[in-house]
């Protein structure tokens, strides 16, 4: 049984997730969505039960009434797990993963400014990757956003420049 | 004595690109480090959603001028799969050359940059001059110093002929032979090791918490390399070896890429020998079909991932990037605890940091309005002097006076 159909059989068993849920897609590429409820003890177990040890990146999508995020965690020989997961647009609040991966709070500052995404218990710190004076409640990534919508807002004023 | 908070950048002398450090100092012994990034943001995630596969991938392409390659073909590496195209080998094979020949393009001006750094002026001259030998070399190849522009999706647009895999032996000989004498300078010259020896230490239990990846990780004795681990392109064919050291510092970070130097000649040797004959792209839709792909790829300075998804339009849904650089900066603050200030940029440096890279957004308002004319190497010299003599500078005594000491 090749790794891919192990961690497919290990979180079908483990968390009852149907087969076709679970999406190997290529070699060492697999694809999960799970409810938010069960996110956190899926992420925590795929880290520490099967050793999902690398956390690449988090994308985060406007996804039309959802924000959805794909956490992919990386295994030491090769394999990546894109673990999805969905929280509704109007009230997009989700948990911080920082906590198990210290190196994974400055993706997660890129959800607040892009998506606007609010996570609990991010540490207070630097904004990423928006200038401070950045009006709120814009945020690029929405589908919606268009750069119009910083005209007459954002630069607030003109700077002179010297050279 | 009480500490001292010392904002560094984000313009400053001893950065080469905008980022800002905030450090805390008791003395000269640095207690903590923040950062502050964001200032080179230029919107290109977005810019994609609103581009066609092939506009995003020349787009992607410029996310960074050194690791150009390793952007543009990590982002179709993705397009491709979703698309279900084959690619053909010869293609993957000149993808790894070029890929190759970037790997070292970057690690010799990295050698120049950390010799800079540490007041090493001899080591940048030296690195960088050899680094010609190189950017000749993908002169040739791509017609381009850096931004190659030989992807495609589908393959690539450039074929490479004998005489010129010929000639790219012959240029890995001279590289391999000047590496050799870096990495004697390395070992021997007692400057460099106590210098760079205990500066910056990360140790392998922070790396491996803190997400380090490249040469930055395997200094710290973290063994990943994505070439390896999860191989494309042509990888899977390459005999080579992932280096790493146990020094955990500057120094090491060093070893690990002098070292790396001498396995892209022998992976480059090996492509050349091994390169198949055949057709070097396939026809790809206009169109990408629904569906989406997660792509890794060991840029110079650590695994570059490409997230794509696509709605079966001809632009992508979303396109995500995070670079190296990235991954690596949670290291640097710690890295940075109980050195001296006059570290910080080696300190830095040593990251091989790339923050182009890592920020990509805002805007350019209408960059295509205004009139265009194309204009000789001579109207474009005059102009430039014309527009220095506005500014007040005039260089024309001084030009008289070199042209009459050169004649």
């Amino acid at each position: 049984m090749t790794n891919e159909e192990k961690t497919k059989k290990e979180l079908s068993e483990r968390f009852g997730f149907s087969t076709e849920q679970i999406r190997v897609t290529r070699a060492r590429r697999i694809f999960l969505e799970v409810p938010y409820a069960q996110f956190r003890q899926v992420f925590e177990h795929v880290v520490n039960g099967m050793e999902f040890r690398h956390l690449c990146t988090i994308t985060g999508l406007d996804d039309g009434d959802t924000l959805a995020f794909i956490y992919h965690l990386a295994h030491a020989d090769g394999a990546v797990l894109n673990l999805q997961t969905r929280v509704p647009k109007a009230n997009p609040v989700l948990q911080t993963i920082s906590d198990i991966f210290p190196g994974g709070l400055i993706y997660e500052r890129e959800l607040v400014d892009l998506l606007g995404a609010r996570v609990e218990g991010l540490p207070e710190g630097n904004r990423y990757p928006l200038p401070e004076g950045w009006p709120a409640g814009q945020h690029p990534l929405l589908k919606d956003w268009k750069a119009e919508m910083l005209d007459g807002v954002y630069p607030k004023k003109e700077v002179k420049s010297n050279g | 004595m009480a500490n001292v908070k010392i904002p560094i950048g984000p313009q400053h002398p001893a950065l080469k690109e905008p980022e800002s450090f905030t450090i805390t100092l008791n003395g000269e012994t640095i207690i903590a480090m923040d950062v502050r990034l964001g200032y080179n943001h230029r919107g290109i995630e977005k810019a994609c959603e609103e581009r066609t596969y092939i506009q995003a991938m020349y787009l992607v392409e410029r996310v960074c001028g050194i690791c150009s390659h390793s952007h543009s073909t990590c982002f179709i590496q993705a397009v491709e799969e979703i698309a279900g195209l084959a690619v053909p080998p010869r293609a993957q094979y000149i993808r790894t050359i070029i890929s190759e020949l970037e790997r070292i393009h970057s690690h010799l001006l990295w050698l120049g940059v950390a010799g800079h750094e540490i007041g090493f002026d001899t080591l940048l001259m030296y690195a960088w001059r050899d680094r010609e030998v190189v950017m000749d070399t993908l002169a040739a190849l791509t017609g381009n110093r850096v931004n190659y522009g030989m992807n495609t999706i589908g393959g690539v647009r450039r074929d490479i002929s004998r005489e010129q895999l010929a000639d790219l032996l012959k240029a890995m000989d001279i590289l391999e032979e000047r590496t050799k004498y870096y990495i004697e300078v390395a070992s021997e010259e007692v400057t460099l090791i106590k210098r760079l020896s205990g500066v910056g230490f990360l140790s392998h239990e922070d790396a491996v918490n803190l997400g380090a990846i490249g040469p930055t990780g395997r200094a710290s004795n973290v063994d990943t390399d994505v070439r390896r681990d999860d191989p494309y392109i042509a990888y899977k064919d390459l005999d080579f070896k992932v280096i790493t050291d146990t020094h955990n510092d500057v120094y090491g970070r060093t070893l690990v890429r002098v070292g790396e130097l001498m396995q892209c000649y022998s992976m480059i040797r090996q492509l050349v020998a091994k390169i198949p004959d055949g057709p070097i792209t396939v026809k790809a839709p206009r169109k990408i079909p629904a569906g989406e792909a997660f792509s890794r790829y060991e840029a110079p300075r650590g695994e570059d991932t490409h997230y794509v998804k696509a709605n079966g339009t001809e632009k992508p849904e979303r396109v995500k990037i995070r670079a190296p650089t990235l991954a690596n900066l949670q290291s640097v603050a710690k890295m940075m605890e109980n050195n001296r200030l006059a570290d910080v940029p080696i300190i830095i440096a040593a990251i091989d940091p790339c923050f182009s890279c890592t920020d990509r957004m805002i805007q350019v308002n209408d960059i295509g309005g205004g009139p265009r004319e194309i204009i000789s190497w001579q109207a474009l010299h005059k102009q430039s002097l014309e527009w220095y003599r506005k500014q007040g500078l005039d260089f024309k005594a001084l030009n008289e006076k070199l042209r009459g000491k050169l004649s």
